[in-house]
């Protein structure tokens, strides 16, 4: 029986309905302006095409999920994938909906505004200080820019706060309610979302982790609660906490890699078995193959280092020069190298020492591992062969080189050892693709090596290839693949060139699994290292809280309208003051408490405790880790620190408010003082919203009059 | 030696469980010299008396009492014995210079003969190295230049005999230390005997290293600690103050030797705190006797080590006083205290002149001189032009010849002097270009311009031109040689000509970049003085330079170290490690350590989770649980200080990095093990369990011995052929590919 009449009661916090406006009209309005590529836009947005075009490529930056983020907003406002991200200040056409690709991260932008909002009223703070902590995030102009635009911190910023608000909702739960294993699920998936946006993610997922531990703990501790009810929840967090988040993490690269099916740009950092199972690019060459490298196979041969490039292990008509610059002599004969372009001279043959043909036999016979071979240089019948002479450019090595007996004075040395290195993952047999390979010089035991230098000119800059004595176990540059493979069928050698120059090709489809996959991606994106230099705007973790720098994001191109990413500096220095302020607070009271002099109850202190945990906690670990790191940082790199300093800022306001002052006087003077600061933070919020909007656009001395500080980089147009 | 019979066997008499009394009766009749029967029941009532006013001392005695008879004095001896004989065995061998004793023995005669060098370590490890070599009769006459070369007659034991004697320490305090935190001879004797018999550990004792002397001082600082630790019950007595000031002295040793000191100081520091912080929580503790404490710590384990550690550096500073190669490194003041270096007594022309051939000196601490030479930026980094940077040697791509802005032959009548405020153009003497300025990026700084050498024999074009500007000064005033802080701003950009201090990659030689930086603060990287001035046409003037205080030799000694340590980047083909490649890279032992690292995390985490449930257990076993606790956890803290921070260097980072952390793995894989044993009862009735104890401990034994035995020909010296030829004794020792004999 239906009950009449059907009433729903909501509550609807107005205050939060407001501030969440306010934050979607400062993030949301002309997000189209500027028209122009704005910054690290320019970073994010090729990606964006790549994933429109379903290219894959590989960015150390970051997992995959937050460039899918910017890319499902690309994808919904009909973004084609085809704009040059060449250039900052490039304008985008008018085919290219900017408002859609900046939409996602200044709707992350403006959620962290209420969001912030809930971690303070749920660490049981009063609704005031929640208010003015939001107020806080809602006007600082650096947290403004950066959600203005396709960029990922706003994102990344978001995932935090919710997994920290979940993570507490969790806490603050009555035990007995079932709904709150799901405000734990959701705070383990938020976890792992800051993770799949941004690695920094990490060090906010461990204190997330470190803080349940200690709840956790405390639980353990408490005796009143049965062993078995102690498991079970003990089970439900490590679930919810690290079973959940590693799914997720894997589940975002396995749609990474079901999006991303063609080959690109990044094929080369990959091994040959990833390539091969990319649409185009290596699967089109090698489709087909056959699999078991035999003796007469022609093969192309691989360096496994993608370091300095990715390159063939090459020969040409040239001889080694008698003698180099520095004096040294070398054997002057014919230069064996790695090439990092595809051509007829990387092809070798793969001849049985005991016999004299060149071609496969009925049946092929496999090489397999600890085989001796020699290998034939198909253009220049040149055998690759090593002695004791000093490499060119690493005189520690040996040289290596293309031999063919003249009768002079030097003995052929070339016998090589098949070594596959992967033999107990794939087989002993030598295969195509996936086998990895050393190359044991048979009279010196040196190995085959990519050196990593490049020749000088005598050697047409082509990398240098050494024959080292092996050490220190493992490396991929001394591993080759094969790469391109076909049995050779020609005895004479102009049957032979002809052979070579033409295209292999069957067909065969060769897939490799998810995980194998996975798990390269990952390897590659940890290990790929990008050249480090230093940026014009790149700074120190320093100089984030001296606020000496700043980041200039777009110029216009004919007037000095501007924008830049520069914090308000009135609440940037209330953070500052705030942080100092807890941890005096903080020693005094911990030094007083262990002379057995309680201050402040112990609820209080309980609240205080859990205040620090949360934010001072929040901005160690998202600031410590950078003064470590050894790469360029930058301003944007601090604003997840920042905004739990916004937090506590507030918070502690408020802690002072009712603890420390008794008298109602210096209360209303200290609430005078909070309005006052407050009122400050909106004048320099609007001081600096025409370097924040990038309009109107302001006169030099105007812009000079903003300049205050002298490290920030203000531009001007020269007139 | 009454007491301590009574503390072999007061348990006769102590023990309340059963079980104790059960085990007892089990092992007197069989263990137990009958003499020692007689005279324990004879000290029957004099071992109670003092247990009974003092609880805590009585259980700890009680609890030493639980394993064999403590002839203790006679295991020390025996460790000490053993350690001696494998540290001091074949000492002379080989007789060539081996890896670093190139550097430490060269370092070591540099002390010998007082001349100054520059070494990224601080001196106490050479200075004694050094004094060792001069007690034994070493001349410092060996030149050490590359490891290999024969010492034929010089004196090197001496210094071997310093390393490998100190060395020999490690084991000894190995076994008082854990003997003092567990109070089981079983846990000290296989930490000891893993120290006794590891190769590893052997080896880098026999050479000419800093890695014994520091590790010495690490184990003394531990050791001391752990003393005092256990003093906490007599504050203020004459062993208190003893084994405090001893840690201070000790700490100041491990400091004086390498950086690496810092984590034992740490270690001591957190260890202090923690206690500083108990003593704050006992409330029947009045506070002035709480500050009176604290001030006893800041005296004994800050100022004390503070003042020793700068003794140190007083005396190297002392004995090194003639010029030597580390002179570059250092400011033109600090250099002329060294009898021999050019600015020693200088005598030079006291004003900048055109004409004159000049030196530049960076004014930052372990600044360069201003230095060209005949290569150029690499394609891709700014202009491709000739390289300028600065060099911490003296060298002659060092000269700058002054000219005026227009004349390249200035060198007519008596020479002008240059003043605040002229134009001037720098001349690189040996390959006659110009330094030159424009508006390209600098190569590592990119918010800078490049700086480069340009034109041809003096012909060059306006951004050759640089207006000098005294600091402090006014229009026309003159340049005073050494003394005067020279600015050079680029007339045509109006940037600053800057030292960053960052290295250059390998095109540039390894030497420092150079820029000329927009921002025209006034700091030292932008400041230069003229260090050497030559110019014939002008008369010679002595020139007294202010001396440094010794405060400022001191700071300024240390940064150029520390500017030297992060220096240190790992170069092409240098056999250089990774950190996670450490704990597994050697041999049984250190396997071993690692396994039982991993059980020691599983065996806490198991105890604390028990006893934060409650669960109830024997008296006699909480206490082996707090052994594991403290004792044990003060060991992992000790590893984790060695070891993590190697995860954050940039610097080249070697295998031997990895010696302080392993000796607390052993200590811990000692209480580990032992904590094993007597938990073993857990899991078999008694006679067994007795057994399998003795069993599983000569099974230690045998392993760690079997493997000495295996690798012994690595640590004394290889004979035949080498380990990757078939059929070589040294390939069946050759477990893991990656070792490198």
């Amino acid at each position: 029986m239906l009950q009449l009449p059907l009433v729903v009661t909501a509550r609807v916090d107005l205050v939060l309905l407001l501030l969440s406006l306010l934050a979607f009209w400062t993030r949301l309005t002309r997000l189209s302006y500027p028209n122009a590529v704005v910054f690290d836009e320019v970073y994010y947005g090729q990606f964006v095409s790549l994933y429109m075009k379903r290219i894959f490529f590989i960015d150390d930056s970051g997992p995959a999920l937050g460039h899918m983020i910017l890319a499902l907003g690309a994808y919904l406002g009909g973004f084609d994938g085809n704009f040059m991200w060449n250039r900052i200040g490039a304008e985008y056409p008018c085919s290219v909906s900017v408002w859609s690709l900046r939409l996602f991260p200044a709707v992350c932008g403006a959620l962290c505004v209420p969001v912030g909002y809930c971690v303070i009223v749920e660490l049981g703070f009063s609704h005031v200080s929640a208010l003015g902590a939001s107020l806080l995030l809602l006007f600082d102009n650096a947290l403004i820019v950066q959600s203005r635009f396709m960029l990922l911190e706003s994102v990344v910023i978001l995932f935090i706060m919710l997994a920290l608000f979940t993570y507490l909702r969790f806490h603050n739960a009555p035990t007995s309610s079932p709904v709150r294993y799901c405000w734990l699920l959701l705070s383990g998936t938020s976890c792992s979302a800051a993770i799949g946006v941004k690695y920094m993610g990490v060090f906010s997922y461990l204190l997330l982790v470190g803080v349940a531990s200690l709840h956790t703990w405390k639980l353990i501790g408490d005796m009143t609660v049965s062993g078995l009810c102690v498991f079970v929840q003990c089970v439900c967090r490590g679930v919810c906490l690290f079973v959940v988040p590693v799914l997720l993490y894997v589940f975002w690269f396995y749609v990474h890699l079901s999006l991303l099916h063609r080959s690109g740009p990044h094929d080369q950092l990959m091994s040959p078995a990833f390539q091969a199972s990319l649409e185009g690019g290596l699967s089109r060459i090698t489709l087909g193959q056959p699999l078991e490298v035999a003796y007469g196979s022609q093969v192309t041969l691989r360096s496994s280092a993608s370091q300095p490039i990715p390159c063939w292990l090459h020969s040409h008509k040239a001889n080694y020069p008698i003698r180099y610059e520095s004096g040294r002599g070398s054997s002057h004969q014919q230069q064996v190298t790695c090439y990092p372009f595809k051509d007829v001279n990387n092809w070798w043959i793969v001849k049985n020492p005991d016999r004299a043909d060149l071609a496969v036999g009925s049946p092929p016979r496999a090489v397999r591992h600890g085989d001796i071979i020699q290998l034939f240089h198909g253009m220049t019948s040149r055998f690759l062969n090593s002695h004791d002479v000093a490499a060119p450019m690493s005189p520690h090595a040996q040289e290596v080189s293309g031999y063919i007996d003249f009768n002079v004075s030097m003995p052929a040395q070339n016998l090589w050892r098949v070594d596959v290195v992967n033999r107990e993952a794939e087989s002993e047999v030598w295969k195509t693709i996936l086998s990895e390979v050393r190359l044991v010089h048979v009279n010196t035991s040196a190995v085959l090596k990519l050196s990593g230098t490049s020749l000088p000119d005598w050697g047409f800059r082509q990398m240098e290839v050494v024959a080292e004595k092996m050490f220190r176990g493992h490396s991929s540059s001394q591993t080759w693949t094969v790469e391109e493979h076909r049995y050779g069928t020609s005895e004479e050698q102009k049957d032979r060139e002809a052979e070579l120059h033409s295209p292999t090709h069957i067909d065969v489809n060769r897939k490799i699994s998810f995980w194998a996959k996975f798990l390269e991606v990952q390897w590659r994106m940890l290990t790929v290292k990008q050249e480090d230099s230093e940026h014009k705007y790149s700074s120190t973790p320093l100089e984030w809280i001296t606020m000496e720098t700043n980041i200039a994001y777009w110029l216009h191109p004919s007037t000095n309208a501007q924008i830049h990413l520069i914090g308000n500096p009135v609440s940037w220095g209330v953070a500052n003051l705030s942080l100092l302020a807890y941890h005096l607070l903080a020693s005094v009271y911990l030094l007083r408490r262990r002379r057995g002099i309680k201050d402040v109850p112990d609820a209080a202190w309980e609240q205080f405790v859990s205040l620090g945990q949360v934010c001072v906690g929040g901005w160690l670990v998202n600031f410590v880790p950078f003064v470590f790191m050894d790469k360029s940082l930058f301003l944007y790199h601090y604003l997840p620190a920042l905004v739990f300093l916004h937090l506590l800022s507030a918070a502690l306001l408020e802690h002072a408010h009712t603890h420390l002052l008794s008298k109602d006087t210096h209360r209303r003077v200290l609430r005078a003082c909070a309005c006052a600061v407050l009122a400050c933070v909106l004048l320099s919020y609007h001081l600096f919203c025409p370097l924040t909007f990038g309009s109107p656009e302001l006169s030099a001395n105007q812009l000079q009059a903003l300049k205050w500080r002298n490290s920030w980089d203000i531009l001007y147009h020269r007139r | 030696m009454e007491n301590k019979q009574c503390t072999a066997h007061s348990y006769i008499t102590g023990d309340t469980t059963i079980r104790n009394r059960k085990l007892q009766t089990f092992k007197t009749p069989r263990a137990a010299p009958p003499n020692d029967k007689k005279d324990s029941h004879l000290s029957k009532d004099d071992c109670l008396q003092p247990d009974e006013t003092h609880g805590e001392s009585y259980h700890r005695r009680r609890r030493s009492s639980n394993d064999e008879p403590p002839s203790r004095s006679g295991l020390l001896l025996l460790v000490a014995g053993l350690s001696f004989s494998t540290r001091l065995y074949k000492i002379k061998e080989p007789p060539h210079v081996c890896w670093d004793e190139t550097h430490f023995g060269k370092m070591g005669s540099y002390y010998i003969n007082r001349t100054f060098f520059f070494d990224v370590h601080p001196p106490l490890g050479k200075l004694l190295i050094g004094l060792a070599g001069y007690m034994s009769g070493y001349d410092g006459t060996f030149p050490f230049t590359k490891p290999g070369d024969n010492y034929e007659h010089h004196n090197y034991w001496g210094m071997r005999g310093l390393c490998a004697g100190l060395g020999s320490f490690l084991p000894i305090f190995a076994y008082l230390i854990v003997l003092e935190l567990s109070h089981s001879h079983t846990a000290a004797l296989i930490a000891a005997t893993l120290l006794i018999f590891d190769t590893g550990c052997i080896t880098i004792s026999q050479y000419i290293l800093l890695d014994p002397i520091l590790m010495f001082f690490i184990m003394a600082a531990v050791l001391s600690m752990v003393k005092f630790n256990q003093q906490q019950h007599r504050p203020f007595s004459a062993p208190w103050w003893f084994w405090m000031v001893l840690t201070g002295v000790n700490l100041s040793g491990a400091l004086g030797v390498k950086f690496v000191g810092l984590f034992v100081i740490l270690l001591v520091g957190l260890n202090t705190v923690s206690d500083l912080w108990r003593l704050l929580g006992d409330l029947d503790l009045m506070l002035v006797d709480f500050v009176k404490h604290l001030l006893a710590r800041v005296v004994a384990l800050i100022l004390l080590p503070v003042f020793l550690y700068v003794t140190i550096f007083a005396i190297h500073f002392v004995v090194l006083n003639k010029s030597g190669p580390g002179d570059g490194f250092f400011s033109s003041a600090f250099q002329s205290r060294l009898i021999g270096n050019n600015l020693h007594n200088a005598s030079m022309p006291e004003y900048l002149a055109y004409g004159s051939t000049i030196t530049l000196k960076n004014l930052r601490i372990a600044g360069g001189y201003l230095h060209s030479h005949w290569h150029l930026y690499p394609e891709g980094v700014g202009a491709k032009q000739q390289q300028v940077t600065a060099y911490l040697h003296k060298d002659y791509n060092n000269l700058w010849l002054v000219h005026r802005q227009n004349d390249t032959n200035s060198q007519r009548g008596a020479p002008d002097l240059v003043r605040h405020g002229d134009i001037i153009r720098l001349e690189h003497k040996e390959t006659t270009r110009n330094l030159h300025s424009h508006l390209h990026e600098a190569p590592l700084t990119k918010k800078h311009f490049q700086v480069t050498g340009y034109g041809m024999n003096g012909t060059g074009d306006n951004n050759d031109l640089w207006r000098v500007e005294v600091c402090g000064g006014r229009t026309g005033d003159p340049v005073k040689v050494l003394r005067s802080k020279v600015r050079f701003l680029h007339k045509a950009t109006g940037c600053v000509l800057f030292s960053s201090g960052k290295t250059l990659p390998k095109w540039g030689w390894e030497q420092v970049e150079v820029t000329c930086s927009p921002y025209l603060k006034e700091t030292l990287s932008s400041q230069w003085n003229i260090e050497d001035h030559i110019n014939p046409k002008l008369p010679n003037i002595s020139l007294s330079v202010l001396k440094p205080h010794f405060l400022e030799i001191l700071i300024e000694s240390h940064i150029v170290m520390i500017r030297g340590n992060s220096g240190l980047k790992p170069k092409d083909n240098e056999v250089t490690s990774k950190p996670w490649h450490w704990p597994i890279n050697y041999q049984v032992v250190w396997w071993l350590n690692l396994a039982c690292l991993g059980l020691y995390l599983i065996l806490v985490a198991v105890t604390s989770v028990a006893f934060q449930r409650g669960v109830s257990v024997s008296q006699r076993r909480r206490e082996h649980c707090f052994v594991l606790m403290r004792g044990g956890g003060l060991f992992f803290l000790g590893w984790l200080l060695h070891y993590i921070p190697f995860y954050t260097m940039g610097r080249v980072l070697y295998f031997h990095h990895y010696f302080p952390a392993m000796l607390f793995n052993s200590m811990l894989t000692g209480i580990t093990l032992d904590f094993l044993l007597k938990m073993a009862d857990l899991l078999l009735p008694l006679p067994f369990c007795e057994q399998l104890q003795r069993v599983w401990m000569v099974f230690i034994l045998l392993v760690i011995l079997y493997s000495f035995y295996l690798f012994h020909p690595l640590t004394y010296g290889m004979t035949g052929p080498l380990a990757h030829e078939p059929g070589s004794s040294m390939a069946r020792v050759k477990w893991m590919e990656s070792w490198d004999f």
